[in-house]
């Protein structure tokens, strides 16, 4: 295995099960994954699949109990919760279906803060967002508060405060999950252009237009990976791309 | 085609080459390209059966070509088709069968089958995906039609994900 360049994530033998009330859910029953550097992965299945629980163990947002998982060939095992924070400033960006923003503060301070908290100067932290900002069409909206804006501007928001550190990796959990169809489009067109510049991404969503703009899909059921395909966007062999668009005669 | 022809010879006489581009500028790059022979012999059974009338039109350096217009009786055809709503579309398809029969014959497993299928869909959402990419944003009916083949194929994939459910073995 040594010829194979170190992924970007690797994780042998995940498990997690939630203890709540009532009997344990196995959230995560021994996952085996590797993501490559520049790839784009969407992990789908069912609600409950446990697709959520498995994206919060590659943030670092909850512990394994069992299994391995390395971040560009580092052992994360023992790492405490403030290196946690650490990795999710500098090395993994995260958005969420909620988005998370700080709701009193601006547009600007909230793309900021994070390039802040990792050591940016002011100046440097500016620039960052005023770029990122543009590329993602809110230019204008610096002053704005969250609240004022439509779900689909908060969550252009949430991505640029994900990638103003300019992580390796960026993790994406049901982004278009309370977006309307405009908004899904949206956060497709610009995940696939991120990725196009080469940000390697991993997207939980139960949205297969969402998914298919990944390069790879996992479909996820029950705690466990079920199925792992490249998709290779080969040309449907029927005429047209669908029997919806068939024409009769 | 017969009535999309029809409702295309509504706005005024045309010849079928003049329908093929219609055809294509309305829909876009999302329907299969309308093959101008198909066009031809479908308004030859239209004027056969009085829906529309063709007329004859000399070009000095080409064959003569035909203009079709729309008769009363087409016009009154089209009318009892917008009048009507269409069947809703139906699982048919071969998928199902496989899927059903697989268990007793030993020869296929069916979440192995399901595995499968949805590649095939995922595959298909990704061509439709690009499709719309890269259609001209400013036709609207295209995106439509685009955007309705993706939902269909998502109820697909949520009715594998069902099968997938209720069909894995539990431990």
């Amino acid at each position: 295995m040594n010829d194979r360049p170190t992924p970007l994530l690797r994780a042998e033998g995940l498990v997690k099960t939630h203890h709540g009330e009532g009997a344990p859910a196995h959230a995560v029953r021994g996952v085996d994954l590797r993501v490559a550097r520049g790839e784009f992965v969407a992990v789908t299945g069912p609600s409950g699949a446990g697709k959520s629980t498995l994206l919060h163990l590659l943030g670092g947002l909850q512990r394994p109990d069992e299994g391995s998982y390395w971040l560009d060939g580092e052992r994360t095992d023992g790492y405490s919760e403030a290196r946690w924070a650490v990795e999710r400033r500098k090395r993994i960006g995260i958005v969420f279906q909620f988005f998370n923003l700080v709701s009193n503060l601006s547009v600007a301070d909230n793309v900021e803060l994070p390039a802040l908290l990792a050591g940016l100067s002011p100046k440097q932290a500016r620039a960052e967002r005023e770029e990122l900002l543009a590329e993602l069409g809110l230019a204008g909206k610096e002053r704005s508060m969250p609240g004022e804006l439509s779900g689909g501007e908060q969550q252009r928001v949430a991505l640029a405060r994900a990638l103003v550190n300019r992580p390796p990796l960026l993790l994406a959990d049901e982004p278009a999950g309370s977006l309307d169809s405009k908004g899904t489009r949206e956060v497709m067109r610009l995940l696939s252009r991120f990725h196009g510049r080469g940000q390697t991404i991993v997207l939980v969503t139960h949205d297969a237009r969402l998914a298919s703009a990944a390069d790879r899909v996992i479909s996820f059921f029950d705690g466990r990976i079920a199925d792992d395909a490249e998709l290779d966007g080969a040309p449907s062999r029927r005429a047209g791309t669908s029997g919806v668009l068939e024409l009769r005669d | 085609m017969r009535l999309p022809l029809l409702a295309l010879l509504a706005r005024g006489p045309a010849h079928g080459y003049e329908l093929k581009q219609d055809l294509e500028q309305l829909l876009g790059s999302a329907y299969p390209q309308p093959n101008v022979g198909q066009i031809y012999v479908t308004l030859g059974r239209l004027e056969k059966s009085g829906l529309i009338e063709g007329e004859e039109v000399e070009q000095s350096s080409r064959p003569n070509k035909k203009i079709y217009h729309l008769t009363d009786a087409g016009r009154e055809e089209l009318r009892a088709w917008f009048a009507e709503p269409e069947d809703e579309p139906r699982v048919r398809d071969e998928f199902f069968m496989k899927l059903a029969l697989a268990p007793q014959t030993g020869l296929a497993d069916q979440i192995a089958l399901i595995n499968k299928q949805r590649r095939q869909y995922l595959n298909t959402m990704r061509n439709l995906s690009k499709l719309a990419a890269a259609e001209n944003r400013d036709n609207r009916i295209a995106h439509l039609l685009i955007e309705g083949a993706m939902l269909h194929l998502q109820a697909d994939l949520d009715w594998l994900e069902r099968c997938q459910e209720e069909l894995e073995e539990p431990e």
